[in-house]
């Protein structure tokens, strides 16, 4: 895939709740191969964008395409090429690790025989081989995150959409949480929006950042540029979190 | 189609495996069992010696041999399986997360609805089949008679009422769990529901006709009377367990020549009804409660298509 080809992006999108503007006129474009990390408060419009740019949510107004769709009148091809893990992700606790990557595979229109392999390397992935015949009742937070991200690379995606994939884990899981993300991305290629409130992870990682507040995107660029734009300081004196700051101070 | 198929699938597996159906199986199985064994005893004494009826099979269903009759404790107890099946089939999902998992899957957000509908119908055919299987096994073993093809048909047609019925109150589970988060508030909804429309309705119909067209003591003309039941019968229509009852008792007793318990007959049709006392064809029994079928079939897809179109129309954000 070429380095410059715009796998998202968005025109002026808006999403209205009754009064609240939850999402304010967003433009962006992320281009293919890229992790770009979206930053911004709690209640600033993150799930919302999310939800908009998978067709789960229709928008008020302007227009999206994912992959080359528009995820409002196409969103089955938009979800067939894209890998969501939301926020609040579940699982079908009865059932093993195993079984809930079947079930998935088989919404996916996988066939049979490559689903076999497919969950086996997933499993292998995300460093679960071991416990594909466990309950997932039985799993801690960080390997549901992990069965998550199997869950999502599956369906062999173009694009993968995390909502705050390291919510709530300690920092052994949510490092190797964004370790994995990272491989991915530079593995196979696959481009990665994530949300995180993280923010020295989102700095390691991160090709790009966005940073949303109150619905509105006031910063899009790499972490340099926008320190050398807001903080008029080089690489290395200064960390995001002072950056974000900045920003929120302002907005 | 193949959503639709992957989360039917997942569903019926999921119901076959849970304690809840395996309980609720059991307990059927056993009552139904315990009342047509009764059933069965009762039909073997009073007919010893006697000459056998026509359809003695079918009287299994219908003669009461402990407190009701088969028939009855479906119409009672059936709807309470629909309910069992369907009270969390949306919102447990829903608290679990894995709602917003199956919406961001390439089907089509209506498989799910239609998945889990369907599983649950095809859960409650199996069940009443293997059920109406065992009884007919069993009504064989005691009576030593085998049923004719008349009323093997008799009991499939009263299978597939009794599976719109129950499919019915599937698809009143499957909408509270649709509106409401919380499974105990569906759970309590739809069986409140239930109690309202089976047990209340037909209460309730009593009281209304009597106050509506109320009948004196001494001075009631034949109109009154008539009017009376009229109205009694059609407010008590409101209820799918009046509408189920009328339609199976018919089904079942090829004797019985109408849903009403009052008649009004001239001295010549008296003398022909008293002449010609032959069972129904199974074709004319249909044409007698062909309006009750239609009636619930009718609500049975209503239900769903609310439930449908309450599921396709929420917003995700509520997921």
């Amino acid at each position: 895939m070429a380095e410059d080809k715009i796998i998202l992006e968005t025109q002026n999108l808006t999403k209205r709740y009754g009064q609240i503007l939850a999402v304010d006129g967003l433009s962006l474009q992320v281009q293919a191969g890229e992790i770009f990390g979206f930053l911004g408060p709690n209640g600033a419009g993150k799930t919302t964008t999310i939800l908009m740019l998978l067709g789960l949510t229709q928008p008020t107004g302007g227009r999206v395409r994912v992959c080359g769709f528009d995820p409002t009148r196409e969103a089955i091809q938009v979800k067939r090429r894209v890998g969501y893990l939301p926020e609040h992700l579940g699982f079908y606790e009865d059932m093993t690790a195993r079984e809930n990557l079947r079930y998935v595979s088989r919404l996916n229109g996988i066939p049979e025989e490559t689903a076999g392999p497919r969950i086996e390397e997933a499993l292998q992935t995300v460093g679960l081989p071991d416990d594909g015949d466990r309950r997932v009742g039985e799993f801690s937070r960080g390997m549901r995150q992990r069965l998550g991200i199997a869950e999502v690379l599956i369906k062999d995606p173009q694009l993968v959409i995390l909502d705050e994939p390291t919510l709530g884990l300690d920092p052994d899981a949510s490092n190797r949480i964004i370790g994995l993300i990272e491989e991915l991305s530079r593995a196979k290629g696959i481009t990665v929006l994530f949300s995180s409130h993280h923010l020295h992870q989102v700095q390691k990682i991160s090709d790009r950042i966005g940073i949303m507040i109150r619905g509105r995107m006031v910063a899009v660029g790499t972490i340099d540029q926008l320190a050398q734009e807001k903080l008029g300081i080089g690489k290395e004196t200064y960390t995001l979190e002072e950056l974000y700051l900045k920003y929120f101070q302002e907005a | 189609m193949r959503g639709v198929y992957t989360v039917f699938r997942k569903e019926l597996a999921d119901h076959f495996s849970s304690y809840r159906f395996l309980i609720l199986f059991a307990l059927i199985t056993m009552v139904s069992l315990i009342m047509v064994y009764m059933a069965g005893m009762g039909l073997r004494e009073a007919l010893e010696g006697a000459v056998k009826p026509k359809f003695v099979f079918l009287m299994l269903f219908t003669s009461t041999g402990a407190l009701f009759s088969l028939s009855q404790f479906v119409a009672f107890f059936g709807p309470l399986i629909g309910l069992v099946i369907g009270f969390d089939a949306i919102n447990r999902e829903r608290s679990t997360g894995t709602l917003s998992k199956l919406v961001s899957q390439p089907i089509y957000r209506d498989a799910i609805i239609n998945g889990k509908f369907l599983a649950g119908v095809a859960t409650i055919a199996i069940m009443l089949t293997s059920i109406a299987l065992m009884i007919s096994g069993l009504g064989i073993l005691i009576l030593g008679v085998v049923p004719g093809i008349d009323e093997i048909l008799r009991v499939v047609f009263y299978l597939l009422i009794s599976l719109f019925y129950i499919s019915f109150w599937l698809g009143v589970a499957i909408l509270f769990s649709v509106l409401f988060r919380s499974i105990a508030t569906s759970a309590l909804a739809s069986v409140a529901l239930w109690i309202f429309f089976s047990f209340f309705v037909t209460l309730g119909a009593n009281v209304l006709a009597n106050a509506l067209v109320p009948m004196e003591k001494d001075a009631t003309t034949v109109e009154q009377v008539i009017k009376h039941v009229r109205t009694q019968k059609a407010l008590s229509l409101l209820s799918p367990m009046v509408l189920y009852t009328d339609s199976t008792s018919v089904i079942i007793d090829p004797m019985k020549k109408s849903t009403r318990s009052l008649m009004l007959v001239g001295p010549l049709e008296e003398l022909s009804l008293s002449r010609f006392q032959n069972p129904l064809p199974l074709s004319q029994s249909l044409l007698v409660v062909f309006p009750y079928i239609a009636v619930l079939v009718a609500i049975t897809l209503v239900c769903f298509g609310i439930t449908y179109a309450v599921f396709m129309l929420q917003e995700i954000r509520a997921l």
